[in-house]
């Protein structure tokens, strides 16, 4: 598993909770605040599925991480390599 | 009365499980089209439930569609429906003189289900507990949801009534009408019911949950065979205004609301009581000042239980003797218990007899209970009417909540 899958993993999830959405134009190198409408509570589904999902907790204190796609890339991958998460 | 004070109906929305308009609700009503199925429900198989089929996405994005409540869908739903009705100039609405009282029997059970199940798949867990679960379980939430959507600034929230909530959601826009605190009230009932195994459940161990082998005669009140109610989702939202802000803007005037009572049987958790039922009629007729003779149209509450169909029947008995040109109905028989929406729904099924003089029947009877016969009642097929200009809507519920509307044809 690279950086790129799980910042298609985290687009996925993205796509679930605002699936009015188009994400073929999202910039990895910038906020996903600035580019999609997402809210607070947005924030805690994309949490919330990576819990349920993948088994990867995400502490409050860390929410900041996931800002872009490239953050989300840096902060989970080796979250992910330690789950030893297989793609499918 | 002053105009300022006389409270009209100028919209209507609604979703019913045979129509998503007036127009085809009352066609379905006249024609003696119900529409029940058998659908299944968690820990139970499969249950007959009344299911709308109105789009979601019209008038929501699929965002919220995903992160509310299917009340807040119907809400929002059957008021954009009705101020579209209304012909109301929302754009230039001033939103912070808008009101929303919506009925309802319950809320939050739906949500709090889901999430049990939901953390079950997790060793009960509850850090899987989602954090949506309580703005959907909040009392106010299908009310919130239509403020949030239609970007409304006053004052929301829900009347909790049991299932005489829809006349309860509209007797509180009209008061609040009346007391001046809005301009434009959206005021009727919702329901979300069907979607909760715990409502099924509970009318199947207190003996009153319909079963049949047609799912569309499952529902007979009256009936000698009825054997309990068919629970349905559904709602009715109305816009009402003062008179004289409905003319100012030329409405068209659907009825007015002239007469209306809630009160308390003070007795019995489900058993209704006639008594304090004829009591609520009559206080609500002499509100509107009309004697019962005057009535052309009650729309009865009952709900096909054994026991609750006989009780309202004998209190309309005590109210409504010599009343030759009075006529009672049911619309349960088509859509089912439609709980916080039901009074709502009905009002509105019968509404359209202002204009055309039709009076839908009561479907389903093939043998009358003799305990339930009133003179009168409107069986199978539709009757004409004469200048019907009075209906009345009973609408009761658990705990012994009683509520009477009483909406007259517009007359200058």
């Amino acid at each position: 598993m690279t950086k790129e899958d799980v910042k298609k993993i985290v687009l996925n999830i993205i796509g679930e909770i605002a699936p009015d959405e188009d994400l073929t134009q999202v910039k990895s190198g910038l906020r996903l605040r600035d580019q999609l409408e997402l809210d607070s509570m947005d924030f805690l589904d994309i949490v919330m599925e990576l819990r349920k999902k993948y088994g990867i907790e995400v502490p409050e204190d860390d929410y900041s991480r996931l800002e872009s796609l490239d953050s989300c890339g840096e902060y989970l991958h080796p979250k992910f390599m330690q789950k030893g998460v297989a793609l499918a | 009365m002053e105009d300022k004070d006389r409270i009209v109906i100028t919209g209507v929305g609604l979703t019913a499980p045979n129509g998503n308009t007036l127009s085809e609700y009352r066609e379905h009503l006249l024609a003696g089209q119900g529409n029940i199925q058998r659908i299944p429900m968690r820990y139970m198989n499969e249950v007959l439930a009344g299911v709308c089929n109105f789009d979601t996405n019209k008038y929501q994005k699929r965002k919220e569609v995903r992160n509310g409540t299917r009340a807040g869908s119907i809400g929002i739903y059957c008021t954009r429906e009705a101020i579209t009705n209304a012909g109301i100039d929302w754009e230039n609405v001033d939103k912070s003189r808008v009101g929303v009282y919506v009925g309802i029997t319950e809320h939050g059970n739906v949500e709090t289900e889901n999430e049990v199940h939901n953390i079950s798949q997790f060793n009960y867990e509850t850090k899987y507990w989602t954090h949506h679960h309580n703005p959907r379980t909040v009392a106010n939430n299908p009310a919130g949801e239509i403020t949030m959507n239609l970007g409304i600034t006053g004052p929301h929230y829900t009347v909790g009534a049991a299932c005489a909530a829809g006349n309860a959601g509209i007797i509180q826009g009209a008061q609040m009408l009346r007391l001046n605190e809005v301009d434009i009230a959206i005021a009727g009932g919702v329901s979300e019911s069907i979607q909760s195994f715990g409502i099924f459940a509970g009318f199947k161990s207190q003996g009153a949950l319909a079963e049949h082998e047609n799912p569309n005669q499952a529902s007979r009140p009256f009936d000698s065979s009825r054997n309990g109610i068919v629970v349905s989702e559904g709602g009715a939202l109305y816009t009402l205004e003062r008179l004289s802000d409905a003319k100012k803007r030329g409405a068209e005037i659907l009825a007015e609301v002239t007469g209306y009572c809630m009160n308390s049987d003070a007795k019995d958790a489900v058993l209704p009581d006639p008594q304090r039922q004829a009591e609520c009629i009559n206080k609500a007729l002499s509100m509107a000042k009309l004697p019962a003779s005057r009535v052309n149209i009650v729309s009865t509450h009952a709900t096909a239980t054994p026991m609750g169909d006989i009780q309202e029947c004998q209190g309309l008995r005590n109210v409504f003797q010599n009343c030759p040109n009075t006529f009672f109905n049911n619309t349960k028989s088509y859509i089912g218990h439609a709980m916080g929406a039901a009074g709502a729904l009905e009002l509105a099924g019968n509404l359209s007899s202002f204009n055309d003089n039709q009076i839908h029947p009561t479907i389903n009877v093939d043998k009358l209970d003799p305990e339930c016969e009133l003179d009168n009642l409107v069986l199978n097929q539709p009757r004409e009417g004469s200048n019907i200009d009075v209906i009345l809507n009973n609408s009761f519920g658990m705990l012994g909540i009683n509520s009477v509307l009483i909406v007259q044809k517009y007359t200058a």
